[in-house]
């Protein structure tokens, strides 16, 4: 991994972020709708409150503007003001992403526990049956919308966001397993194996050194997975998270609000993907 | 492919075949209301019940499986269209092209693409009618859909612009528009196809997900989507299992896609 090759991927980090957020600015912009208070039907409100919200309003028309502003009020650690929620960005933020940093422990985590732990067993007793079994858990929760898995744990009393984890453990549990029969497949590997060598002692030593570069680039899928399952998740069970903040500020067409979480799960996921492909060999990329 | 593959790709065959025949088989229109008979059990009368505004349940879900098995092709379609134009494109032309596709692919990939779908769905207008929304919502995924795939034929066609054959072919004066057509594309569709077919059970399965979030097909017409959202009285749950139907057909029909694409999946 040489010093230009870092610097590359920080500035792709940077531009696709950047791009992201403009992509969100934009997209905001556009709708249709966009412009039309709800303040306008507020009594409560005097004409020159309506004007000054209107001011404020105008100011987000024109997007590159808009975003040019944002970003050099970003730079001083100003993240705008959320107007449906009443409340500064970075408040909103700051209060909601270790909700969602939790859940993607907790799916991540679980997710790979999971995934690894029945991947193993496949791989060491080659049995139809188990193999057979195996697949069939791991299908039925890839036919599963991550919505209704978490509606589920909600109906027998679980946290809902244990279905993130069942969402991402198929996508681990598949690659793992794959992986894994062809290591134990390798040269060097029977040879262990038949010089009399420990199960645990192939694994420590020849198998899990060989898996662990493909296996960490599999890791930014997994957070990019996980992030998305959040989603869905967060509102039905109504969890206070980034996931449910993005779904109720892009219903009121919260701006500021949308283009600081578009900037945020960009950066997020294009750095875990960068930092895996950084230590993964370009052959191992290309199969994810 | 196996003789179980077989049956699989059959009972799929059937199941899509009894949804394009709803409006044959279906006991009742899909939104005609029986206001005498709400909340009814299943019975001999409506073979799952009747909901809360007295709408029969078997013929909602043949309406909804119908809609989604028409179309989430249509949007897979759409997607493979679109990942070949852009993915295959971009790396044929290479150089700048090619680097300026990465980033596009890159720069959708980096967003979740649920994140992005409910960004998108959730701006375009929410009261709009039925048929409306179910062509915005399939039109979404298809648009919104394309990145993965397109980098999957993105590296296939850049692996196929260098490959022996397209230099040979190159270097004996073979023109441009010739060597797309008679080389790389005939290469490039076994991949296309894989990517249209491991599309079509994504898009419904992310047509419930958004339906269960209520910015998918809406009311009266069903989908997938919103005929899960009766899930949510799990109250009702324990008491009126018949309201597991969705759900169970829902599984069903992605397992047999599933089961049919392994197959695909292993020789791609």
């Amino acid at each position: 991994m040489s010093l230009k090759a870092v610097g590359r991927q920080l500035i792709t980090i940077l531009l696709t972020a950047l791009i992201g957020g403009l992509l969100g600015a934009t997209l905001v912009r556009f709708a249709p709708g966009f412009g039309i208070q709800e303040s306008d039907l507020d009594a409560q409100l005097s004409s020159q409150a309506r004007q000054a919200l209107h001011q404020q309003d105008a100011s987000e028309r024109n997007v590159l503007s808009y975003y040019v502003h944002y970003l050099a009020q970003l730079a001083h650690g100003d993240f705008g003001y959320s107007r449906s929620l009443n409340r500064p960005v970075l408040e909103l933020l700051r209060d909601r992403a270790p909700d969602t940093l939790y859940s993607l422990a907790v799916g991540v985590g679980g997710g790979w526990l999971l995934g690894l732990a029945l991947a193993l067993p496949a791989t060491w007793k080659r049995s139809p049956l188990y193999s057979t079994t195996a697949s069939l858990i791991t299908g039925i929760f890839l036919c599963i919308p991550s919505a209704v898995l978490a509606l589920l744990f909600l109906v027998v009393g679980s946290p809902g966001r244990l279905a993130i984890a069942l969402i991402v453990f198929p996508k681990v549990f598949r690659f793992a397993r794959n992986l894994l029969i062809k290591t134990y497949a390798m040269p060097h590997v029977l040879t262990a194996k038949a010089r009399g060598l420990s199960g645990v002692r192939i694994l420590s030593w020849h198998v899990l050194p060989n898996i662990a570069a493909p296996m960490l680039a599999l890791a930014g899928v997994t957070v990019s997975l996980a992030l998305g399952a959040a989603i869905p998740v967060e509102v039905v069970c109504d969890y206070p998270g980034l996931g449910q903040l993005a779904w109720r500020s892009a219903l009121a067409r919260d701006v500021p609000v949308l283009v600081n979480l578009t900037l945020i799960i960009a950066l997020v996921t294009v750095t875990a993907n960068s930092f895996s492909d950084l230590l993964t060999p370009k052959a191992t990329r290309d199969v994810l | 492919m196996t003789a179980t593959r077989w049956a699989a790709l059959a009972l799929l065959v059937v199941v899509f075949l009894s949804a394009l025949a709803a409006n044959m088989i279906a006991p009742a229109p899909y939104a005609k209301q029986f206001r005498q008979d709400l909340n009814r059990p299943p019975g001999q009368q409506y073979p799952l019940g009747t909901d809360e505004l007295g709408r029969d349940r078997l013929s909602r879900l043949l309406y909804g499986m119908r809609i989604s098995l028409l179309l989430a092709p249509a949007a897979a379609l759409l997607s493979t269209l679109l990942a070949a134009l852009i993915g295959g494109a971009g790396a044929y032309l290479g150089g700048v092209w090619e680097r300026g596709t990465k980033v596009l692919i890159d720069l959708f990939l980096s967003l979740p693409w649920l994140f992005l779908l409910l960004t998108v769905r959730a701006l375009l207008p929410l009261d709009i009618p039925a048929v409306t929304s179910v062509i915005v919502t399939f039109a979404l995924l298809g648009a919104l859909g394309w990145a993965a795939s397109a980098r999957i034929v993105a590296a296939s066609v850049h692996d196929l612009r260098n490959s022996e054959f397209v230099l040979q072919a190159r270097a004996s004066g073979c023109p441009p528009l010739r060597l797309l057509l008679r080389h790389v594309l005939p290469n490039v569709k076994p991949i296309l196809i894989a990517q249209f077919w491991i599309s079509v059970p994504l898009f419904i399965l992310t047509e419930a997900n958004l339906g269960m979030l209520g910015l998918g097909v809406t009311e009266p017409l069903p989908s997938w989507g919103n005929l899960l959202r009766e899930l949510e009285n799990y109250a009702a749950l324990t008491h009126s299992p018949w309201l597991w139907a969705p759900l169970i057909s829902l599984v069903l029909v992605m397992s047999l896609f599933q089961f049919i694409l392994s197959g695909e999946e292993y020789t791609n």
